[in-house]
């Protein structure tokens, strides 16, 4: 066979492969929206889950899994940014340094039901403060916090050492210069990495089933104080979320009607993360835009 | 080819009237790891005059001048004494903070925050305790008139200073230097990237700015050298080997590097 | 008169001690101790989070050797799991884990190079404009979501193609197949990026075609890369825990096909931790299987590490 053909054989299977992946996604959005989204209604967004079956709505899923990314998120930013900074200012370019790169990299590897486990060990058996929130968000963070340590060290290292100079030539300390000068320049990465990985946070499911647990006990949403036990902020009731809702529901459903509740649930869930890919290109385009005064 | 020439033989003046100096440099060295960057640097720097810091690119100008206020704190290792005010400020216990904001600096290529041009002169103000709203109007609108930007851009205080030209960019650095109220100011190479209006403008400001300030600016350019500077030093491979009045340096170099130099037979 | 904290201010007419004024603390040098301590006791909690992970699971994990006197080579090579039984062979999940992970990676290699070629060689205005969002898609897809589809389509595909149950080491391929294609993709298009320009000009130059200069030059010398990108997909596979609990059946017995219920570590760690009771032996053996995990985690870890170093070294001969 001449090399021509080959090389012609070779474009139409690549082609082929490319079409296929692309088919897989097709399918994958269109099977989830089709099949989800008639079921999906504002009484199944805001209802209540019968606990026995899991039929019914997934009003406080929704709420749950929304709780938790921004307890996630509360914790896991400011300890990121900290850690980001170390990384990207204060960190010399020696054996320690690299064995902490090593270890931000062992967490970002280590398999979700891993570091689920361990929150569960930790907060569960060992805490004792049972399935709650506060042990779900604090899960999600171990999950969390490398990657959003990476993306701000990756941001605040690709702003240029001649704002760093800038500041500190003015007789601005270090840390001034980073939070005042360099972290805005950084921020259309930060933001846009945030918000991916708020989309991750939202779908993960495996870290919480033994932290948040799996049941969504019917709160009070007239009760806003945290310190009640029947209140939607309560940090120490178990808060199932929706990703957790969608196994849940397939693994062990009892519902009739299983396969229409998971798929209207998927929807939703892959609504939010769709949101949440889109919401992060158009944010961190728009903070770009601004920091670099293009218009 | 490069000739080789003596490093024994050099010809630096020195001052007798101490009160006169605004700082004075005595056996400097300059370390990058292993790499030597500069050897016994002894310059004293009159007070309110400008200082020219000439010689081909990798002579370590721009190493010396950055040892002066400390801004090569951690990226290599500087001996030898810095005095200014009777001070050793290459003393590890020294504020490093405090001296830069005594000894400012502007840098080869502009770089202005992200930020509006309001907000780069007083960001740092600010930072330093600097809240009294007129005071701070005031900083700004005497720094810019100080590096001859008012006029351009007092209408348009609020946009971002990345919107300014480079030659705008770069006396926008002056003036947030010099709202400090600093006594020295380093500049290195500022109008390497600018073209030759903004060139002059900036020439024009530093001339104008010498009767507050002590300057010591470093330039690749012989004749913007000539045009500012009251001394000139000259630096070869790490060697300051001639310092003297800028006259007598294009008129009369005093040994063979430096007389090949200003002939243009290297840099 | 109203006192001002700036200091600039008094120096013009404060005393002459310069000394003093210049040794002196000042806002800047506290701010920077404080931003110091801020960051480094925010990375020290990253540390000290991985460290008590490694510890809490290794301490856990061995229990069941050192307390509960199982002997590690039977646990690696027993075919028996029946942990209240006292049988704890945790082969068939060590199996089980292995065959999806290299099936997935198998199946879903080429598919990812192929797409990466296109993305990078082929038509890359394309490749940013739709497969560049596509790959972010299938990322961001949660793994219940996967999970769901699996156990909706394609169990009962395989269900009607093959017979059985549909549950099976095939079905979890299939799944772990769509998972793992994106990142690999993404890092292979990385990898293919980065071979330097004149290599591919200079074979074009010498009339190579396109897929000569494909798969002799650009593919070669982008081969750490691309085994580094496997690599990655293969840890993704391995530790997925809930996509494949739900459509490979979770019998823990040694997989005699590909079609028939079989079980992971991931699988049988999330189907059975709630049930066991802490401390004893079924408990225990489960947190073994974690342990497994675990330091697979680590295995791959490093063998990126050993494919980037030996990258390196064949770059700077
Ligand atoms: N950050 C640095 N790290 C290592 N070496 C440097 C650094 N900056 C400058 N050097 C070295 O110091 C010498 C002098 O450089 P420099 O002071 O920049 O010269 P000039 O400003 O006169 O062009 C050169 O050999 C250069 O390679
Ligand atoms: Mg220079």
């Amino acid at each position: 066979m001449n090399a021509k053909r080959t090389d012609f054989l070779a474009t139409v299977i690549i082609n082929l492969i490319v079409a296929a992946v692309v088919g897989i996604l097709v399918f994958l959005l269109a099977y989830i929206l089709i099949s989800g989204l008639p079921h999906v209604s504002w009484t199944f967004l805001t209802g209540t889950t019968d606990a026995f079956s899991g039929a019914g709505g997934i009003g406080v899923q929704l709420f749950n899994s929304f709780y938790l990314l921004v307890l996630t998120m509360l914790i896991s930013i400011p300890i990121s940014l900290g850690a980001g900074i170390y990384l990207a200012e204060y960190a010399k370019d020696n054996w320690r340094t690299s064995l902490i790169r090593s270890a931000i990299e062992v967490l970002s590897s280590l398999p979700s039901v891993v570091v689920g486990l361990f929150g569960f060990l930790l907060f569960v058996v060992k805490f004792k403060i049972g399935f709650s929130v506060i042990s779900g968000a604090i899960a999600l963070t171990f999950f969390n916090l490398p990657l959003l340590t990476r993306n701000i060290e990756e941001s605040l290292s690709a702003v240029s050492r001649s704002q760093r100079e800038a500041g500190l030539s003015l007789g601005l300390s270090k840390w001034k210069t980073e939070i005042g000068i360099i972290l805005p320049v950084a921020l259309p990465g930060i933001v846009t990495g945030i918000v991916l990985s708020a989309g991750r946070v939202f779908g993960e499911a495996a870290a919480l089933i033994y932290t948040a647990g799996q049941s969504a006990p019917v709160t009070n949403f007239a009760d806003w104080n945290p310190m009640d036990a029947a209140s939607p902020l309560n940090p120490f009731r178990p808060a199932e979320t929706l990703a957790v809702h969608i196994w849940k529901v397939n693994t062990e459903g009892l519902a009739t009607n299983a396969a229409q509740l998971s798929a209207a649930a998927s929807a939703v869930l892959i609504i939010a993360v769709l949101l949440f890919n889109l919401g992060a290109r158009l944010l961190g385009n728009f903070l770009y835009r601004r920091v670099t005064a293009s218009k | 080819m490069l000739k080789q020439y003596s490093f024994d033989e050099t010809a630096v003046q020195t001052f007798d009237d101490s009160t006169s100096l605004a700082m004075k440099t005595e056996n400097l060295q300059v370390f990058y790891g292993a790499n030597h960057a500069m050897h016994d640097a002894n310059l004293a720097f009159p007070k309110n005059q400008i200082t020219a810091l000439i010689g081909a690119s990798g002579s370590g100008k721009s190493t010396y001048l950055r040892s002066l206020n400390r801004m090569n704190d951690g990226i290599a290792t500087v001996t030898g004494k810095i005095w200014y005010h009777q001070v050793d400020i290459n003393e590890p216990t020294v504020n490093i903070y405090e001296i830069r904001r005594h000894i400012g600096m502007v840098f080869q290529r502009p770089n202005p925050f992200a930020k509006s041009i309001r907000e780069n002169i007083v960001y740092a103000l600010r930072a330093n305790g600097l809240k009294d709203k007129a005071e701070l109007e005031e900083r700004v609108e005497k720094s810019l008139r100080g590096a001859a930007l008012w006029d351009e851009v007092k209408d348009s205080l609020d946009k971002s200073a990345l919107s300014l030209s480079g030659g705008q960019q770069q006396r926008l650095c002056i003036a947030r230097s010099i709202a400090m109220e600093p006594d020295v100011l380093l500049l290195d190479e500022p109008c390497s990237a600018l073209d030759p209006i903004s060139t002059v403008k900036v020439e024009e400001t530093l001339l104008e700015l010498q009767k507050k300030y002590t300057i010591i600016i470093v330039t690749h350019n012989m004749q913007q050298a000539a045009r500012v500077s009251s001394q000139c030093a000259f630096f070869h491979l790490g060697h300051v080997m001639e310092y003297t009045s800028t006259g007598n340096m294009f008129s009369n170099p005093q040994i063979p590097v430096t007389q090949d130099y200003i002939a243009g037979s290297f840099g | 008169m109203e006192q001002t904290n700036f200091q600039l201010k008094q120096q013009k007419t404060q005393s002459n001690d310069w000394s003093a004024r210049l040794h002196h603390a000042t806002r800047a040098t506290r701010e920077d101790w404080l931003g110091k301590g801020i960051s480094y006791l925010c990375i020290g909690v990253i540390i000290l989070v991985v460290a008590s992970m490694l510890w809490f699971i290794t301490s856990k994990g061995i229990a069941t050797f050192t307390q509960n006197h199982v002997s590690l080579g039977k646990f690696l090579t027993g075919t028996d799991w029946a942990p209240d039984q006292g049988k704890i062979g945790a082969l068939p999940m060590i199996v089980g884990s292995f065959a999806v992970t290299f099936a997935a990676a198998i199946v879903a290699t080429p598919f990812a190079v192929g797409t990466a070629i296109f993305m990078t060689e082929i038509s890359p205005n394309k490749g940013r404009k739709l497969l560049q969002p596509v790959i972010e898609l299938l990322v961001g897809i949660p793994s219940v979501v996967y999970g769901f589809i699996g156990l909706a389509v394609v169990v009962p595909f395989m269900r009607s193609v093959v017979g059985g149950s549909g549950f099976g080491i095939i079905s979890a391929t299939f799944v772990l197949f769509v998972m793992v294609l994106p990142t690999i993709t993404s890092m292979t298009v990385d990898s293919l990026r980065a071979v330097p320009r004149h290599f591919k000009e200079a074979s074009l130059a010498l009339g190579a075609t396109r897929w000569q200069t494909v798969s002799r030059v650009i593919l070669r010398s982008a081969t750490p890369g691309i085994l580094t990108a496997v690599i990655f997909g293969m840890a993704r596979a391995f530790g997925e825990a809930l996509a494949v609990q739900m459509v490979i059946g979770n019998a823990a017995i040694m997989p005699k096909n590909l079609i028939s219920p079989a079980s992971t570590l991931t699988s049988q760690l999330t189907t059975g931790i709630g049930d066991t009771i802490d401390g004893t032996l079924p408990n225990n053996a489960l947190w073994s299987l974690a342990l497994i995990l675990l330091l697979m985690s680590l295995f791959f870890n490093a063998l990126v590490r050993v494919i980037a170093k030996r990258g390196q070294l064949k770059h700077e001969r």
